[in-house]
């Protein structure tokens, strides 16, 4: 295929990102040729405001230099001589200022947007100037050397980040504005108040509001001061006007392309000439402008799709969260904060350490939040907000943090500012914190995804997720913004989770391929992260029908059996609720001595650990293991593991309830299920609990009067106490109960995503909804986990060890001498 | 001169799968990708050892089972920002059936 010819007109941020997520895609689809008006690389325009401060350099926050350019063979024309004047759309070629004429098959426009200019009087006299690019920066930094009086008009984001870089060069700094609350895009009163506050104590100060009537300047036609309406004057020796942007639109209105307040675009980023593409603040979509760079991104990268002729990508609008760029000054703003009659309302004030807390609820979802002092649980709120969750169980806690939930994954992130360099975040691959730092400002990395590339760091387990996000976070200040789009599965899609079990449901996907011809995968053949992903989605849809992919199983769940480091296995047989016989050991200790098994290791969940068998071994073990009565424990799959119990009302002086006896039932119900991750259930006997019932995804702890159940705890890395579900009076209620819930939990739970997490998603109270309060559900979705456990509950062991031959996948194919 | 010896029929190795050949050299890892290519590799991942053959093969690549290094089945090298590469063998399908080279 020959390669086409696509012009980009902007070499800004949201041009360039779509460029290197289209180099990615698609490297030798076209020969690009890109206009900027500025004679530099691609630089990251939000860290102007650093710049300013004195915190960075130019140098420091280029995104792509001049060499990047030449090495991708992009063809870069900065500088205003070369700004484009014309697009003749119907010759399909741009004209430049000095006469150069390019032709296009595809065209991009990231013009950008132009400051706000408020036509006071004075306005053109020379210190008056806007904040919007290096030259802008150079301006202001040169005026800091030399003048003393600088005011800034605007009391937004942008306005503040200027009059903090201005105060912290030098300068007397004065914000004039003529509403009352700063920040009122991102701020309601109270918060704004704070913010005044701290910044007035820093000594940059306020005239808000007032109406300007005009900028005075002095015989040499240079501004003086700002003069009110109320005739006060405030000296000036230069003016920074910060009021807004407006999308940059000239070019495409001049060349006849729908235009309202942006670049009209659909949401596969396409104008009305299906040929030219629009991204970044010059487009208008859904009605909405931009002016942050989390949407840009987003929609960069549908953009980058559609041209990669993918074309399976939408950009549908963004959610968004706003943090000011100024050292020291905690906020975070999100959605709705301001609310309407429909909504209400959790507040929380301690104005002594100058810290404010809102959440807007609409039947307790949340609508949006505004933070100021304490912005730790900013981008919970915002998950929490964007996956829609019902928060009314956790209302009374809300406020308080994700902390004070006993959560899932959010370990110490607030201790991770004061970490030294040397401190390990990623435990399984051994990245330290300076080094996922460095990774993040040398190689300008901007997303999760970049520093699992780039580091290995939260790239295996992905325990410390949480951990690396907050380092991106306070690395980049308030240019990080966690993605607000749906993740993905994995790099192979755009589709995430529910998309696929939706598809595979309705379009009656049954095999892998199926799956990724239907929703156009990037690679046919997926990668090891969907391909487990989807067999399980499969397997859990199709009961009975869809055929197991060993070949999409990680290697545990194929081989039955634990991988360790030396590439042996470990094998633990099921032990029905931790209950065993003087017959069963021996027949352990003999099998264990049969095949000199290194290690024998009780393990925490009531169970015997064989390690270090050969996987030549494995078929041998099992055979000998299989002919003592024993089937597979499950210890290595996303499956049920063990039901904990304690000994009960059978041997304990202060058991109320047989817990042995109702937790071999539950195994013996539940054994076999494949599940998102893996699930553990146990059963105590009396509230003393020594089954550590509440720390498991499901569990059992009897009363005098019956069972109380509790769901999504955990142990690990981040204990979580599992949550009061409900209590019932009898056995057959628990295992009902416990059916329903498994099931709930594999139809509904991501591949990978243990209970805690999934709850703290869905909500405990939508789980409440669908098996406590509708009993016809709970009944049906027990029904469906029986029907499914027929299909489940064949040993694999047994299966494998029985057979004439050693199955293939154990011994090597050929010997060679 | 490549000294070709028969160690297994095609079939022998799954789709989208690997088999073992034991050799002088260490274990050998036979893939067969989903479109009926066949490579072989050293059966070590270059970055703790972890035995390929028992990855999930993708594409033309096999993610290592021990920590998920992704390693190209026709160069041996590790994709990605990771590094590391694993002796590739020569090893080719006649007749419907897997020839391996150790020259």
């Amino acid at each position: 295929m020959s390669r086409l010819k696509l012009v980009v007109i902007g070499n800004g941020m949201a041009g360039m990102r779509a460029l290197e997520e289209l180099l990615k895609l698609a490297p030798e689809r076209y020969d690009v040729t890109v206009f900027g008006a500025e004679p530099y690389g691609n630089y990251n325009r939000i860290m102007l405001s650093p710049v300013l401060a004195g915190e960075k350099t130019v140098e420091e926050i280029m995104i792509n230099d001049l060499d990047w350019y030449r090495d991708n063979n992009i063809t870069l024309h900065a500088g205003s001589e070369h700004e484009v004047v014309e697009i003749d759309r119907v010759k399909r070629d741009v004209v430049t200022r000095d006469g150069l004429r390019v032709p296009y098959d595809r065209l991009l426009l990231a013009t950008g947007s132009d400051p706000l200019i408020i036509p006071f009087p004075g306005v053109d006299l020379d210190g008056v100037i806007t904040f919007r690019d290096i030259a802008d920066v150079d301006r202001m930094l040169a005026a800091t050397r030399e003048l003393k009086h600088a005011v800034v008009i605007g009391g937004g984001l942008l306005g503040l980040e200027a009059a903090n870089g201005l105060f912290k060069q030098g300068m007397q700094v004065s914000v004039v504005q003529n509403v009352p609350i700063l920040m009122n895009r991102q701020l309601d009163e109270p918060s704004a108040v704070l913010l005044r506050k701290s910044l007035e104590e820093r000594g940059i100060r306020f005239y808000m509001p007032v109406n300007t009537k005009e900028i005075v300047g002095n015989d040499e036609g240079r501004v003086s001061a700002i003069r009110f309406e109320d005739g006060e004057e405030v000296p000036a020796d230069i003016i920074v006007m910060a009021v807004g942007i407006k999308p940059n639109i000239r070019l495409a209105k001049a060349s006849g392309l729908q235009c309202e307040r942006g670049i009209l675009v659909n949401d596969t980023m396409q104008t009305f000439d299906p040929r030219i593409y629009a991204v970044g603040e010059c487009v208008q979509h859904r009605n909405e402008i931009f002016g942050l760079v989390a949407p840009l991104f987003e929609q960069a990268k549908v953009c980058a799709n559609h041209l990669a002729e993918y074309g399976i990508s939408r950009y549908a609008g963004s959610v968004t969260s706003t943090k000011l760029k100024v050292s020291g000054i905690d906020l975070f703003s999100a959605g709705d904060f301001i609310g309407d009659e429909d909504t209400e309302e959790i507040v929380f004030q301690d104005p002594h350490r100058g810290v404010y807390k809102k959440v807007v609820l609409k039947n307790n979802i949340i609508q949006g939040a505004v933070m100021y002092g304490d912005t730790l649980d900013g981008s919970w709120y915002f998950q929490l907000m964007k996956d829609q969750t019902d928060v009314s169980d956790i209302r009374e806690k809300l406020l308080f943090g994700q902390a004070h939930l006993g959560d899932s994954g959010h370990d110490g992130a607030s201790a991770v500012a004061n970490l030294p360099d040397t401190a390990e975040i990623c435990g399984c691959n051994g990245v330290c914190k300076g080094t996922i730092v460095n990774a993040i400002t040398e190689q300008k990395l901007f997303t999760l995804e970049d520093v699992r590339g780039a580091t290995k760091a939260s790239a295996s387990c992905g325990s410390c997720t949480a951990l690396v996000e907050q380092l991106l976070a306070t690395t980049m200040g308030g240019e990080y913004t966690p993605t607000s789009g749906e993740k993905s599965i994995c790099k192979c899609t755009d589709y995430n989770h529910e998309t696929v079990r939706r598809s595979i449901r309705d379009a009656q996907l049954k095999s892998f391929r199926a799956v990724s011809q239907y929703l156009e995968f990037r690679e046919p053949d997926g990668c090891h992260v969907c391909r487990p992903a989807i067999n399980y989605y499969l397997l859990s849809q199709w009961p009975g029908e869809y055929q197991d992919d060993a070949q999409s199983r990680f290697v545990n769940e194929r081989m039955h059996a634990n991988i360790q480091k030396d590439n042996t296995y470990s094998v633990i047989p099921r032990i029905w609720g931790g209950v065993t016989t003087p017959a069963e050991l021996r027949a352990i200790a003999e099998a264990a001595e049969k095949y000199e098994v290194p290690t024998v290791k009780i393990t925490g969940g009531q169970r015997i650990d064989l390690l270090g068998i050969r996987k030549e071994n494995l078929p041998k073990i099992w055979k000998d293991l299989s002919d003592a009565g024993f089937v597979s424990g499950h210890a290595y799959g996303k499956a049920l593991r063990t039901v904990k119990t304690c000994v009960g009302s059978e041997w304990c002086r202060f058991g109320t309830q047989d817990s042995t006896g109702l937790g071999i039932k539950l195994e013996k119900m539940t054994w076999g299920s494949w599940t998102p991750a893996k699930v553990k259930i146990a059963v105590s006997g009396c509230p003393r609990n020594c089954a550590e019932a509440t720390i498991k995804d499901f569990g059992v702890v009897a009363v005098d009067s019956g069972w109380e159940l509790y769901v999504a705890g955990n142990g690990g890395m981040k204990v979580r106490v599992s949550e009061f579900l409900t209590k019932v009076e009898t056995e057959d209620e628990v295992m009902e109960y416990a059916g329903a819930f498994m099931q709930l939990y594999r139809e509904e739970g991501r591949h990978n995503e243990r209970t805690a997490p999934w709850i703290e998603r869905v909500g405990l109270h939508y789980i409440k909804e669908q098996i406590v309060d509708d009993d016809k559900n709970r009944t049906e979705l027990c029904e469906r986990f029986l029907l499914s456990q027929q299909y489940a509950q064949v040993d694999p062991w047994a299966e494998r060890a029985n057979q004439q031959q050693t199955p293939a996948e154990f011994v090597p194919v050929k010997q060679l001498a | 001169m490549s000294n070709w010896i028969e160690v297994a029929s095609l079939h022998d190795v799954p789709l989208a799968g690997a088999r073992v050949v034991e050799s002088s050299v260490g274990d050998i890892a036979i893939f067969r990708t989903h479109g009926d290519e066949v490579f072989a590799l050293l059966d070590k991942c270059p970055h703790k050892g972890g035995a390929l053959s028992q990855g999930i093969v993708h594409g033309r690549r096999v993610t290592c089972p021990l920590h998920n290094y992704v390693i190209g089945l026709d160069d041996g090298e590790a994709q990605g920002h990771d590094s590391g590469c694993t002796q590739t063998f020569p090893v080719k399908v006649e007749n419907g059936m897997v020839l391996l080279s150790l020259a």
